[in-house]
Protein backbone atom coordinates (compact mmCIF):
# COMPACT_ATOMS: atom_id res chain seq x y z
CA UNK A 1 0.00 0.00 0.00
CA UNK A 2 2.45 2.34 0.58
CA UNK A 3 4.31 1.68 -2.67
CA UNK A 4 1.32 2.50 -4.48
CA UNK A 5 0.81 5.75 -1.93
CA UNK A 6 4.47 7.06 -3.33
CA UNK A 7 4.53 5.82 -7.09
CA UNK A 8 1.28 7.94 -7.12
CA UNK A 9 3.00 10.57 -5.94
CA UNK A 10 5.77 10.40 -8.32
CA UNK A 11 3.61 10.74 -11.67
CA UNK A 12 1.22 9.39 -13.62
CA UNK A 13 3.37 6.74 -15.94
CA UNK A 14 4.26 5.43 -12.69
CA UNK A 15 0.88 5.52 -11.90
CA UNK A 16 -0.03 3.72 -15.27
CA UNK A 17 2.73 1.05 -15.04
CA UNK A 18 1.68 -0.25 -11.37
CA UNK A 19 -2.01 -0.58 -12.71
CA UNK A 20 -0.57 -2.96 -15.06
CA UNK A 21 1.49 -5.12 -12.71
CA UNK A 22 -0.29 -8.67 -12.31
CA UNK A 23 -1.88 -8.95 -8.99
CA UNK A 24 0.66 -11.24 -7.38
CA UNK A 25 3.41 -8.87 -7.42
CA UNK A 26 1.54 -6.65 -5.83
CA UNK A 27 0.22 -9.46 -2.94
CA UNK A 28 3.84 -10.20 -2.53
CA UNK A 29 4.69 -7.62 -0.19
CA UNK A 30 4.15 -8.79 3.52
CA UNK A 31 2.73 -5.83 5.01
CA UNK A 32 5.26 -5.52 7.83
CA UNK A 33 4.30 -2.44 9.24
CA UNK A 34 0.79 -2.67 10.37
CA UNK A 35 1.75 -6.01 12.02
CA UNK A 36 4.34 -4.18 14.42
CA UNK A 37 1.81 -1.29 15.44
CA UNK A 38 0.99 -1.32 18.72
CA UNK A 39 -2.46 0.02 18.73
CA UNK A 40 -5.15 -0.57 16.75
CA UNK A 41 -5.62 2.73 15.62
CA UNK A 42 -2.03 2.75 14.35
CA UNK A 43 -2.46 -0.68 12.43
CA UNK A 44 -5.87 0.25 10.46
CA UNK A 45 -4.32 3.72 9.53
CA UNK A 46 -1.17 1.24 8.49
CA UNK A 47 -2.98 -0.65 6.17
CA UNK A 48 -6.60 1.61 5.40
CA UNK A 49 -4.86 5.11 5.33
CA UNK A 50 -7.38 5.61 8.33
CA UNK A 51 -8.68 4.61 11.72
CA UNK A 52 -12.29 5.41 10.57
CA UNK A 53 -14.64 2.87 10.18
CA UNK A 54 -18.37 2.21 9.85
CA UNK A 55 -19.92 -0.15 12.09
CA UNK A 56 -22.20 -2.36 9.87
CA UNK A 57 -25.07 -4.70 10.74
CA UNK A 58 -24.42 -6.79 7.18
CA UNK A 59 -20.83 -8.22 9.05
CA UNK A 60 -21.50 -11.16 10.56
CA UNK A 61 -18.60 -11.64 12.98
CA UNK A 62 -18.76 -14.73 14.76
CA UNK A 63 -16.45 -15.53 18.05
CA UNK A 64 -16.91 -16.88 20.84
CA UNK A 65 -18.31 -15.60 24.03
CA UNK A 66 -15.65 -16.77 26.65
CA UNK A 67 -12.42 -18.49 25.22
CA UNK A 68 -11.95 -21.83 25.91
CA UNK A 69 -8.20 -21.06 25.75
CA UNK A 70 -6.87 -17.60 24.67
CA UNK A 71 -4.20 -19.34 22.39
CA UNK A 72 -6.76 -20.70 20.05
CA UNK A 73 -9.63 -18.63 19.65
CA UNK A 74 -11.92 -19.84 16.34
CA UNK A 75 -12.90 -16.30 14.49
CA UNK A 76 -15.64 -16.24 11.68
CA UNK A 77 -16.47 -13.51 8.84
CA UNK A 78 -19.07 -13.23 6.48
CA UNK A 79 -20.68 -10.38 4.81
CA UNK A 80 -23.20 -9.34 2.75
CA UNK A 81 -21.26 -6.67 1.63
CA UNK A 82 -20.36 -6.17 -2.10
CA UNK A 83 -16.94 -5.46 -3.77
CA UNK A 84 -14.93 -6.67 -0.55
CA UNK A 85 -11.17 -6.03 -0.87
CA UNK A 86 -9.96 -7.05 2.18
CA UNK A 87 -11.28 -8.38 5.46
CA UNK A 88 -8.68 -7.94 8.44
CA UNK A 89 -9.33 -9.09 12.41
CA UNK A 90 -8.04 -6.54 14.58
CA UNK A 91 -7.88 -7.57 18.83
CA UNK A 92 -7.74 -4.23 19.92
CA UNK A 93 -5.82 -5.46 23.90
CA UNK A 94 -3.57 -7.50 21.60
CA UNK A 95 0.37 -6.25 22.38
CA UNK A 96 -0.21 -6.15 18.13
CA UNK A 97 -3.77 -5.42 17.39
CA UNK A 98 -3.56 -6.68 13.93
CA UNK A 99 -3.75 -10.40 13.65
CA UNK A 100 -3.81 -10.97 10.32
CA UNK A 101 -5.69 -9.55 6.87
CA UNK A 102 -6.81 -11.07 3.95
CA UNK A 103 -6.87 -9.76 0.57
CA UNK A 104 -10.00 -10.55 -1.47
CA UNK A 105 -10.04 -10.70 -5.21
CA UNK A 106 -13.11 -11.14 -7.48
CA UNK A 107 -14.19 -14.37 -7.44
CA UNK A 108 -13.70 -14.82 -3.97
CA UNK A 109 -16.03 -14.58 -1.67
CA UNK A 110 -16.10 -11.97 1.50
CA UNK A 111 -15.89 -14.56 3.96
CA UNK A 112 -12.87 -15.73 5.96
CA UNK A 113 -12.47 -18.50 9.04
CA UNK A 114 -8.88 -18.84 11.72
CA UNK A 115 -7.63 -19.12 14.60
CA UNK A 116 -6.39 -16.57 16.80
CA UNK A 117 -4.30 -15.64 19.92
CA UNK A 118 -5.33 -13.21 22.94
CA UNK A 119 -3.83 -12.34 25.27
CA UNK A 120 -5.84 -11.07 26.89
CA UNK A 121 -10.00 -10.15 27.35
CA UNK A 122 -10.26 -7.76 24.35
CA UNK A 123 -12.89 -6.33 21.78
CA UNK A 124 -12.38 -8.47 18.47
CA UNK A 125 -12.91 -6.15 15.36
CA UNK A 126 -13.74 -7.30 11.83
CA UNK A 127 -12.45 -4.66 9.60
CA UNK A 128 -13.70 -4.62 5.98
CA UNK A 129 -12.74 -2.64 2.74
CA UNK A 130 -14.90 -2.33 -0.05
CA UNK A 131 -15.20 -0.15 -3.01
CA UNK A 132 -17.44 1.79 -0.81
CA UNK A 133 -15.85 2.42 2.25
CA UNK A 134 -14.73 0.82 5.58
CA UNK A 135 -16.99 -0.95 7.68
CA UNK A 136 -16.40 -2.78 10.80
CA UNK A 137 -18.03 -5.06 13.16
CA UNK A 138 -16.89 -5.75 17.00
CA UNK A 139 -17.49 -8.24 19.69
CA UNK A 140 -16.13 -8.52 23.26
CA UNK A 141 -14.00 -12.21 23.60
CA UNK A 142 -13.39 -12.75 27.36
CA UNK A 143 -10.20 -14.43 28.28
CA UNK A 144 -9.63 -16.44 31.46
CA UNK A 145 -6.71 -17.84 33.05
CA UNK A 146 -7.25 -21.38 34.08
CA UNK A 147 -7.52 -22.93 37.17
CA UNK A 148 -6.87 -26.93 37.79
CA UNK A 149 -6.96 -28.00 34.15
CA UNK A 150 -5.75 -24.42 32.42
CA UNK B 1 8.94 -35.16 1.91
CA UNK B 2 6.51 -34.89 4.77
CA UNK B 3 3.67 -32.41 4.13
CA UNK B 4 3.45 -29.54 6.88
CA UNK B 5 -0.07 -28.71 5.07
CA UNK B 6 -3.34 -30.55 5.09
CA UNK B 7 -6.00 -29.40 1.83
CA UNK B 8 -9.36 -29.53 1.26
CA UNK B 9 -11.61 -28.63 -1.57
CA UNK B 10 -14.98 -29.40 -1.83
CA UNK B 11 -17.91 -27.97 -4.26
CA UNK B 12 -20.65 -27.43 -2.73
CA UNK B 13 -23.79 -25.52 -4.91
CA UNK B 14 -21.07 -23.78 -7.11
CA UNK B 15 -19.23 -22.57 -4.28
CA UNK B 16 -15.54 -24.25 -3.67
CA UNK B 17 -14.74 -24.79 0.03
CA UNK B 18 -11.21 -24.73 1.02
CA UNK B 19 -9.82 -25.81 4.25
CA UNK B 20 -6.57 -25.63 4.94
CA UNK B 21 -4.33 -26.67 8.26
CA UNK B 22 -0.78 -25.64 8.98
CA UNK B 23 2.05 -27.23 10.66
CA UNK B 24 3.71 -24.59 11.93
CA UNK B 25 5.29 -23.19 15.84
CA UNK B 26 4.27 -20.25 14.79
CA UNK B 27 6.86 -18.61 17.63
CA UNK B 28 5.36 -14.90 18.70
CA UNK B 29 9.32 -13.95 19.69
CA UNK B 30 7.93 -13.11 23.56
CA UNK B 31 8.46 -16.33 24.60
CA UNK B 32 11.45 -17.08 27.15
CA UNK B 33 13.30 -20.99 26.53
CA UNK B 34 13.12 -22.27 30.64
CA UNK B 35 16.44 -23.95 30.00
CA UNK B 36 17.99 -20.95 28.51
CA UNK B 37 16.96 -18.21 29.90
CA UNK B 38 17.00 -16.79 26.13
CA UNK B 39 14.25 -15.77 23.87
CA UNK B 40 12.48 -17.84 21.60
CA UNK B 41 13.02 -16.04 18.22
CA UNK B 42 9.87 -14.97 16.83
CA UNK B 43 9.19 -17.87 13.58
CA UNK B 44 5.82 -17.81 12.16
CA UNK B 45 4.15 -17.94 8.84
CA UNK B 46 3.94 -14.41 7.23
CA UNK B 47 1.94 -15.04 4.04
CA UNK B 48 -0.14 -17.64 2.69
CA UNK B 49 -1.08 -17.65 -0.77
CA UNK B 50 -3.94 -20.14 -3.03
CA UNK B 51 -4.43 -20.89 -6.39
CA UNK B 52 -6.62 -22.23 -8.63
CA UNK B 53 -5.55 -23.37 -12.01
CA UNK B 54 -2.72 -20.80 -11.47
CA UNK B 55 -5.26 -17.80 -10.15
CA UNK B 56 -4.77 -16.53 -7.38
CA UNK B 57 -8.11 -16.66 -5.38
CA UNK B 58 -6.53 -15.60 -1.60
CA UNK B 59 -3.52 -14.18 0.07
CA UNK B 60 -3.61 -14.19 3.94
CA UNK B 61 -1.44 -12.14 5.76
CA UNK B 62 -0.35 -13.18 9.41
CA UNK B 63 1.25 -11.65 12.40
CA UNK B 64 2.33 -14.01 15.33
CA UNK B 65 -1.24 -13.46 16.82
CA UNK B 66 -2.60 -16.65 14.25
CA UNK B 67 -2.44 -19.60 15.98
CA UNK B 68 -0.08 -22.37 16.47
CA UNK B 69 -0.76 -24.92 13.76
CA UNK B 70 -2.40 -22.36 11.71
CA UNK B 71 -6.13 -23.21 10.39
CA UNK B 72 -7.41 -20.94 8.09
CA UNK B 73 -10.63 -21.45 5.38
CA UNK B 74 -12.33 -19.38 2.73
CA UNK B 75 -14.52 -20.25 -0.54
CA UNK B 76 -14.56 -19.18 -3.75
CA UNK B 77 -16.80 -18.97 -6.88
CA UNK B 78 -16.49 -20.18 -10.39
CA UNK B 79 -14.17 -23.41 -9.81
CA UNK B 80 -15.09 -26.93 -11.66
CA UNK B 81 -14.37 -30.47 -10.54
CA UNK B 82 -10.54 -30.98 -11.16
CA UNK B 83 -9.45 -27.61 -11.11
CA UNK B 84 -6.20 -27.49 -9.34
CA UNK B 85 -6.39 -25.80 -5.95
CA UNK B 86 -2.58 -24.89 -4.34
CA UNK B 87 -2.16 -23.70 -0.91
CA UNK B 88 1.45 -21.79 -0.64
CA UNK B 89 2.92 -20.77 2.68
CA UNK B 90 6.38 -18.46 3.37
CA UNK B 91 7.32 -17.40 6.90
CA UNK B 92 9.70 -14.77 7.98
CA UNK B 93 12.75 -17.35 7.91
CA UNK B 94 11.94 -17.63 4.29
CA UNK B 95 10.74 -21.41 4.32
CA UNK B 96 8.04 -22.50 2.64
CA UNK B 97 6.14 -25.81 1.71
CA UNK B 98 3.29 -25.82 -0.57
CA UNK B 99 1.14 -28.61 -1.32
CA UNK B 100 -2.01 -28.88 -4.19
CA UNK B 101 -5.12 -30.74 -4.57
CA UNK B 102 -8.05 -31.10 -7.17
CA UNK B 103 -11.17 -29.72 -6.09
CA UNK B 104 -13.81 -31.97 -5.93
CA UNK C 1 -15.75 -48.83 51.06
CA UNK C 2 -15.49 -52.08 53.15
CA UNK C 3 -13.17 -54.87 52.42
CA UNK C 4 -14.84 -57.98 53.46
CA UNK C 5 -14.29 -59.95 50.70
CA UNK C 6 -17.66 -61.72 50.66
CA UNK C 7 -19.64 -58.18 50.66
CA UNK C 8 -18.32 -55.68 48.61
CA UNK C 9 -19.36 -54.53 45.47
CA UNK C 10 -17.72 -55.96 42.10
CA UNK C 11 -16.69 -53.79 39.37
CA UNK C 12 -19.60 -54.16 37.20
CA UNK C 13 -22.02 -52.80 40.37
CA UNK C 14 -19.31 -50.29 40.61
CA UNK C 15 -19.93 -48.72 36.67
CA UNK C 16 -23.69 -49.10 37.33
CA UNK C 17 -23.38 -46.95 40.27
CA UNK C 18 -20.74 -44.26 38.68
CA UNK C 19 -23.04 -44.26 35.36
CA UNK C 20 -26.24 -43.72 37.57
CA UNK C 21 -24.39 -40.73 39.77
CA UNK C 22 -24.19 -38.63 36.68
CA UNK C 23 -27.31 -39.32 34.97
CA UNK C 24 -28.53 -38.19 37.92
CA UNK C 25 -26.89 -35.14 38.17
CA UNK C 26 -26.98 -34.40 34.70
CA UNK C 27 -30.36 -35.70 33.45
CA UNK C 28 -30.42 -34.21 29.74
CA UNK C 29 -27.08 -35.55 28.85
CA UNK C 30 -27.23 -38.57 26.61
CA UNK C 31 -24.95 -41.51 27.98
CA UNK C 32 -22.48 -41.59 24.44
CA UNK C 33 -22.02 -37.46 24.92
CA UNK C 34 -19.71 -38.48 28.11
CA UNK C 35 -17.45 -39.10 25.43
CA UNK C 36 -17.10 -35.73 24.79
CA UNK C 37 -16.18 -34.51 28.23
CA UNK C 38 -16.34 -30.82 29.31
CA UNK C 39 -18.45 -30.11 25.68
CA UNK C 40 -21.61 -32.19 26.92
CA UNK C 41 -21.57 -29.68 28.98
CA UNK C 42 -20.97 -26.69 28.38
CA UNK C 43 -22.62 -25.37 25.02
CA UNK C 44 -19.85 -22.38 24.29
CA UNK C 45 -17.16 -24.31 24.75
CA UNK C 46 -18.71 -27.04 22.94
CA UNK C 47 -19.04 -25.00 19.43
CA UNK C 48 -15.41 -23.76 19.98
CA UNK C 49 -14.59 -27.69 20.16
CA UNK C 50 -16.51 -28.10 16.70
CA UNK C 51 -14.77 -25.74 15.09
CA UNK C 52 -11.39 -27.33 15.71
CA UNK C 53 -12.96 -30.26 15.00
CA UNK C 54 -13.22 -29.14 11.62
CA UNK C 55 -9.69 -29.66 10.77
CA UNK C 56 -8.15 -30.73 13.88
CA UNK C 57 -4.15 -30.31 14.43
CA UNK C 58 -4.05 -33.61 15.28
CA UNK C 59 -4.13 -35.09 12.56
CA UNK C 60 -0.18 -34.71 11.78
CA UNK C 61 0.10 -36.75 14.68
CA UNK C 62 -1.83 -39.57 13.41
CA UNK C 63 -0.08 -38.94 10.21
CA UNK C 64 3.77 -39.43 11.92
CA UNK C 65 1.32 -42.50 13.33
CA UNK C 66 0.54 -44.03 10.62
CA UNK C 67 4.29 -44.20 8.99
CA UNK C 68 5.31 -45.60 12.71
CA UNK C 69 3.00 -48.18 12.81
CA UNK C 70 3.79 -49.74 9.36
CA UNK C 71 7.61 -49.71 9.90
CA UNK C 72 9.23 -53.01 10.56
CA UNK C 73 11.19 -54.54 13.53
CA UNK C 74 14.43 -55.70 13.53
CA UNK C 75 12.86 -58.90 13.29
CA UNK C 76 10.85 -58.22 10.30
CA UNK C 77 8.14 -58.28 12.03
CA UNK C 78 5.60 -55.34 12.72
CA UNK C 79 2.75 -54.01 14.92
CA UNK C 80 0.23 -55.15 13.19
CA UNK C 81 1.52 -58.73 14.31
CA UNK C 82 1.88 -58.26 17.87
CA UNK C 83 -1.76 -56.85 17.62
CA UNK C 84 -3.41 -59.36 16.03
CA UNK C 85 -3.11 -58.20 12.54
CA UNK C 86 -6.41 -56.11 13.37
CA UNK C 87 -7.68 -53.21 11.10
CA UNK C 88 -10.69 -52.72 13.61
CA UNK C 89 -8.30 -51.40 16.34
CA UNK C 90 -7.58 -52.65 19.78
CA UNK C 91 -7.37 -49.03 21.67
CA UNK C 92 -10.80 -49.76 22.99
CA UNK C 93 -9.87 -53.14 24.25
CA UNK C 94 -7.03 -51.82 26.57
CA UNK C 95 -5.84 -51.35 29.26
CA UNK C 96 -6.11 -54.91 30.25
CA UNK C 97 -5.29 -57.46 32.84
CA UNK C 98 -1.92 -59.41 31.68
CA UNK C 99 -1.64 -62.21 33.39
CA UNK C 100 2.27 -63.20 32.45
CA UNK C 101 3.58 -60.14 33.99
CA UNK C 102 1.10 -59.55 36.97
CA UNK C 103 0.17 -56.35 36.06
CA UNK C 104 -1.89 -54.00 34.32
CA UNK C 105 -1.07 -53.38 30.35
CA UNK C 106 -2.15 -50.31 28.47
CA UNK C 107 -2.06 -49.83 24.87
CA UNK C 108 1.37 -47.68 25.41
CA UNK C 109 2.94 -50.66 27.54
CA UNK C 110 1.72 -53.03 25.14
CA UNK C 111 3.35 -51.14 22.06
CA UNK C 112 6.85 -51.54 24.21
CA UNK C 113 6.50 -54.77 24.76
CA UNK C 114 5.88 -56.10 21.00
CA UNK C 115 8.95 -53.25 20.02
CA UNK C 116 11.08 -55.56 22.97
CA UNK C 117 9.94 -59.14 22.52
CA UNK C 118 10.91 -58.65 18.37
CA UNK C 119 14.08 -56.81 19.22
CA UNK C 120 13.94 -53.33 19.21
CA UNK C 121 14.19 -50.95 22.23
CA UNK C 122 11.16 -49.61 23.96
CA UNK C 123 9.91 -45.90 23.05
CA UNK C 124 9.82 -43.53 25.98
CA UNK C 125 6.75 -42.66 27.71
CA UNK C 126 5.12 -39.59 26.43
CA UNK C 127 7.59 -38.93 23.62
CA UNK C 128 6.83 -37.94 20.30
CA UNK C 129 6.69 -41.32 18.56
CA UNK C 130 5.32 -42.87 21.31
CA UNK C 131 2.17 -40.52 21.29
CA UNK C 132 2.05 -40.85 17.57
CA UNK C 133 1.48 -44.14 17.61
CA UNK C 134 -1.05 -44.66 19.90
CA UNK C 135 -2.69 -41.59 18.62
CA UNK C 136 -2.59 -43.47 15.05
CA UNK C 137 -3.99 -46.66 17.14
CA UNK C 138 -6.59 -44.58 18.97
CA UNK C 139 -7.51 -43.52 15.43
CA UNK C 140 -8.08 -46.68 14.10
CA UNK C 141 -10.24 -48.13 16.77
CA UNK C 142 -12.86 -44.89 16.46
CA UNK C 143 -15.76 -46.30 16.86
CA UNK C 144 -15.75 -48.95 18.73
CA UNK C 145 -17.20 -49.80 21.96
CA UNK C 146 -14.72 -49.39 25.16
CA UNK C 147 -14.49 -52.76 26.32
CA UNK C 148 -12.05 -53.54 29.32
CA UNK C 149 -11.96 -56.64 31.01
CA UNK C 150 -11.66 -56.67 35.34
CA UNK C 151 -12.19 -61.44 35.18
CA UNK C 152 -13.98 -61.83 38.26
CA UNK C 153 -12.10 -65.20 38.29
CA UNK C 154 -8.56 -63.38 38.55
CA UNK C 155 -7.98 -61.83 41.80
CA UNK C 156 -4.97 -60.15 40.72
CA UNK C 157 -6.84 -58.11 38.00
CA UNK C 158 -9.28 -57.10 40.75
CA UNK C 159 -6.95 -56.10 43.06
CA UNK C 160 -5.39 -53.86 40.52
CA UNK C 161 -8.69 -52.27 39.64
CA UNK C 162 -9.27 -51.73 43.24
CA UNK C 163 -5.96 -50.23 43.59
CA UNK C 164 -6.87 -47.83 40.53
CA UNK C 165 -10.24 -47.11 42.13
CA UNK C 166 -8.73 -46.33 45.81
CA UNK C 167 -6.23 -43.96 44.00
CA UNK C 168 -9.12 -42.13 42.14
CA UNK C 169 -11.01 -41.19 45.67
CA UNK C 170 -7.55 -40.88 47.80
CA UNK C 171 -7.43 -37.04 48.47
CA UNK C 172 -3.53 -36.01 47.42
CA UNK C 173 -1.39 -32.67 47.44
CA UNK C 174 -1.27 -29.49 49.33
CA UNK C 175 -4.84 -29.01 47.99
CA UNK C 176 -5.82 -32.02 49.67
CA UNK C 177 -7.85 -33.43 46.11
CA UNK C 178 -9.14 -36.50 45.37
CA UNK C 179 -9.81 -37.01 41.18
CA UNK C 180 -13.54 -37.38 42.71
CA UNK C 181 -13.66 -34.22 44.42
CA UNK C 182 -13.55 -32.35 41.01
CA UNK C 183 -14.77 -34.87 38.60
CA UNK C 184 -17.68 -36.66 40.59
CA UNK C 185 -18.71 -34.03 43.34
CA UNK C 186 -18.22 -30.51 41.75
CA UNK C 187 -18.49 -32.11 37.81
CA UNK C 188 -20.05 -29.21 35.78
CA UNK C 189 -18.90 -26.79 38.77
CA UNK C 190 -15.73 -24.22 38.05
CA UNK C 191 -12.66 -24.48 39.48
CA UNK C 192 -11.23 -20.73 39.47
CA UNK C 193 -11.65 -20.23 35.87
CA UNK C 194 -11.91 -23.90 34.32
CA UNK C 195 -15.08 -26.13 34.13
CA UNK C 196 -14.83 -29.28 35.15
CA UNK C 197 -15.73 -31.96 33.23
CA UNK C 198 -17.13 -35.70 34.95
CA UNK C 199 -14.95 -38.34 35.26
CA UNK C 200 -17.24 -40.66 33.33
CA UNK C 201 -15.75 -41.19 29.91
CA UNK C 202 -12.28 -39.31 30.33
CA UNK C 203 -10.19 -42.14 28.70
CA UNK C 204 -12.26 -42.17 25.62
CA UNK C 205 -10.83 -39.42 23.65
CA UNK C 206 -7.08 -39.79 24.35
CA UNK C 207 -4.10 -39.08 23.22
CA UNK C 208 -5.47 -35.93 23.29
CA UNK C 209 -4.08 -32.39 21.56
CA UNK C 210 -4.38 -29.92 23.59
CA UNK C 211 -4.65 -25.84 22.38
CA UNK C 212 -2.62 -24.79 24.95
CA UNK C 213 0.07 -27.06 24.53
CA UNK C 214 0.15 -27.29 20.98
CA UNK C 215 0.78 -30.61 20.46
CA UNK C 216 -0.88 -34.52 21.54
CA UNK C 217 -0.17 -35.96 24.94
CA UNK C 218 -0.93 -39.01 26.63
CA UNK C 219 -2.99 -40.05 29.76
CA UNK C 220 -0.44 -40.23 31.57
CA UNK C 221 1.19 -36.88 31.17
CA UNK C 222 -3.17 -35.77 31.94
CA UNK C 223 -2.81 -37.73 34.92
CA UNK C 224 0.56 -36.01 35.78
CA UNK C 225 -0.51 -32.80 35.30
CA UNK C 226 -3.59 -33.26 37.77
CA UNK C 227 -1.36 -34.17 39.98
CA UNK C 228 0.82 -31.44 39.96
CA UNK C 229 -2.31 -28.77 39.99
CA UNK C 230 -3.33 -30.33 43.37
CA UNK C 231 0.38 -29.60 44.46
CA UNK C 232 0.94 -33.45 44.77
CA UNK C 233 4.23 -34.86 43.20
CA UNK C 234 2.93 -36.48 40.05
CA UNK C 235 4.04 -40.36 39.90
CA UNK C 236 5.89 -41.45 37.00
CA UNK C 237 4.32 -42.01 33.14
CA UNK C 238 3.14 -45.70 33.03
CA UNK C 239 4.16 -46.45 36.66
CA UNK C 240 1.91 -48.90 37.95
CA UNK C 241 0.08 -46.34 40.11
CA UNK C 242 -1.18 -44.54 36.55
CA UNK C 243 -1.77 -47.97 35.07
CA UNK C 244 -3.81 -49.01 37.69
CA UNK C 245 -6.00 -45.89 37.79
CA UNK C 246 -6.41 -46.01 33.74
CA UNK C 247 -7.54 -49.40 34.30
CA UNK C 248 -10.44 -48.17 36.97
CA UNK C 249 -11.08 -45.15 34.75
CA UNK C 250 -11.58 -47.08 31.74
CA UNK C 251 -13.22 -49.66 33.09
CA UNK C 252 -15.78 -46.96 34.31
CA UNK C 253 -16.53 -45.94 30.85
CA UNK C 254 -17.12 -49.35 29.29
CA UNK C 255 -19.47 -48.83 26.71
CA UNK C 256 -18.95 -45.35 25.54
CA UNK C 257 -17.57 -45.20 22.17
CA UNK C 258 -13.75 -44.72 21.70
CA UNK C 259 -13.55 -41.75 19.85
CA UNK C 260 -9.77 -40.60 20.20
CA UNK C 261 -7.77 -38.65 19.47
CA UNK C 262 -9.61 -35.97 20.89
CA UNK C 263 -8.76 -32.28 21.03
CA UNK C 264 -9.16 -30.17 24.16
CA UNK C 265 -7.72 -26.69 25.41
Amino acid sequence: MNNTRRMILKGGLALLVLASLPRTIMAAVWPKKIFSSTTASEALKSLLGTDATTPSDRINLKVPEIAENGAVVPVSIDTSLENVESISIVVKNNPRPMAATFEIPPGTLPKIASRIKMGETSDVMAVIKTSNGIYSATSEVKVTIGGCGG
Amino acid sequence: MTTTIKLSAKLKGGVADIKSLMLHPMETGSRTDPDTGNIIPTHHITQLVFTNNGKEIMVANFSTAVSKNPFFGFSFEGGKAGDTVKARWVDNNGETDELETQLV
Amino acid sequence: MTTNQGAFAGPSEDREAFVAFFKARFPDIPFTEYANGIYAIDKDAREQWQDIEIFPPYEFTIDQGRVLWAEKLPDGKTYSDCFNNTTTGVRHLYPRFYTDSGEVETLETAINRCRETHGQTGLKYGGEKMVALSAYMSFVSRGNTINVTVSGDNPEAIAAYEEGKRFYYTKRGQLNFSCSDCHITSAGQYVRADRLSAGLGHPTHFPVYRSKLGEVISLHQRFSGCVRDVRAKPFALQSKEFRNLEYFLTFMSNGLEANGPGARK
